[in-house]
């Protein structure tokens, strides 16, 4: 009811937002970010190949904290700030916001779950026995659900999101309401980063 | 409230829901997979889960078929990318696969499972973009 009425008192300037949003300047995937994310693919399968396990876990460390750190500031810090915004803000925020994390978060994902997988099975942990293995069960757990959330929820309401916004018109309701979704996503995401935390640092102190 | 919305306001089957729980049963089946690490898994489960899986994507693929008036020039402007992408990504992931001497029907299985995986998604993210577009050629949207 609350975000209701907000969203009412401001409708007149979504409008206005929208139609200065200069749609034609809106990008969905930032194409000088590409060199940068096939560069760190590229070293991860050179990592991988060559069984470098400093750059294993120098991919995995940085690469995980890095995920980590993202989603928990998203969904516990900017998150709220940004539900707590007008709707013309939420509009130019996302514009500038989403197309970083189109790029950013995927690379991230897949940086950190191949990395780990090859650390783990070049340091052993994958072949820990009983009940010591729960931990590692658990983490796939907790990435499985995440990845779920991940790729079925947030990531396409973000593309939505900027696809609306790419419109002459763009639909401030339907930018707020998908905003939501990936705010809320990017809280339950960011949620679950703390028990990968706790995980992560039992299995790095066997 | 805000403009009137470009995006048309109609009914979609559930496609995404669909999608969505087909990638749940082949990350399932993967989890299920990799907790038995470095060892085989019994692969009656996981092959039901993934099983599962597959039967969910087509299903999701046939009702995507069945839309009729849709935006599908973004459909598949935006699940054609994320193919693309996604193909690198299960491609990078089964070369990894490869060079830990994973082989026979464990191999088969993962590969099943990332041939969904990338096939689930750009349907999600197409879908998802598509929904919201305008369809030029309809009058009643």
């Amino acid at each position: 009811m609350a975000d209701a009425i907000r969203e009412t008192r401001h409708s007149s300037a979504s409008a206005t937002v929208a139609g200065s949003a200069s749609p034609a300047r809106v990008t969905v995937v930032p194409i000088v970010g590409l060199p940068i994310v096939a560069a760190a693919l590229t070293f991860m399968v050179a990592a991988i190949v060559g069984n470098w396990l400093w750059a294993l876990d120098f991919i995995h460390v940085a690469g995980g904290g890095l995920w980590t750190g993202i989603d928990l500031f998203v969904g516990l810090v900017i998150g709220p700030i940004i539900g707590r915004m007008s709707v013309p803000a939420r509009v130019e925020f996302s514009a500038r916001f989403m197309p970083k994390m189109v790029l950013i978060m995927p690379t991230l994902v897949v940086l950190t779950l191949a990395s780990g997988l090859q650390l783990a099975r070049e340091l052993g942990d994958l072949a820990v026995p009983y009940p010591q293995h729960w931990w590692l069960v658990a983490s796939f757990v907790v990435v499985g659900v995440m990845a779920v959330i991940a790729l079925g929820l947030l990531e396409p309401a973000n593309l939505a999101v900027l696809f609306e916004l790419k419109k002459p018109k763009p639909n401030g309701l339907l930018i707020a309401k998908l905003m939501r979704r990936f705010i809320y996503t990017a809280g339950i995401t960011g949620a679950m980063q703390i028990a990968t935390l706790v995980i992560m640092s039992r299995i790095a102190t066997w | 409230m805000t403009e009137p919305s470009s995006a048309p306001t109609r009914a979609f089957p559930p496609i995404t829901q669909t999608a969505v729980a087909s990638l749940a049963f082949v990350i399932a089946g993967g989890i299920y997979l990799a907790a038995y690490l470095p060892h085989q898994a019994p692969l009656v489960l996981p092959t039901g889960l993934i099983a599962i899986g597959a039967v969910l994507l087509l299903a999701a693929v046939a009702m995507v078929t069945q839309l009729g008036d849709f935006a599908w020039d973004r459909f598949f402007q935006v699940s054609g990318w994320a193919l693309v992408a996604y193909l690198v990504i299960a491609g990078m992931i089964e070369f990894v696969l490869v060079i830990d001497q994973t082989r026979g029907a464990l191999l088969a299985l993962l590969t099943l499972t990332l041939a969904i995986f990338a096939l689930d998604i750009p349907i999600v993210l197409g879908f998802s973009v598509a929904r919201h577009q305008e369809v030029a050629s309809s009058p009643t949207t």
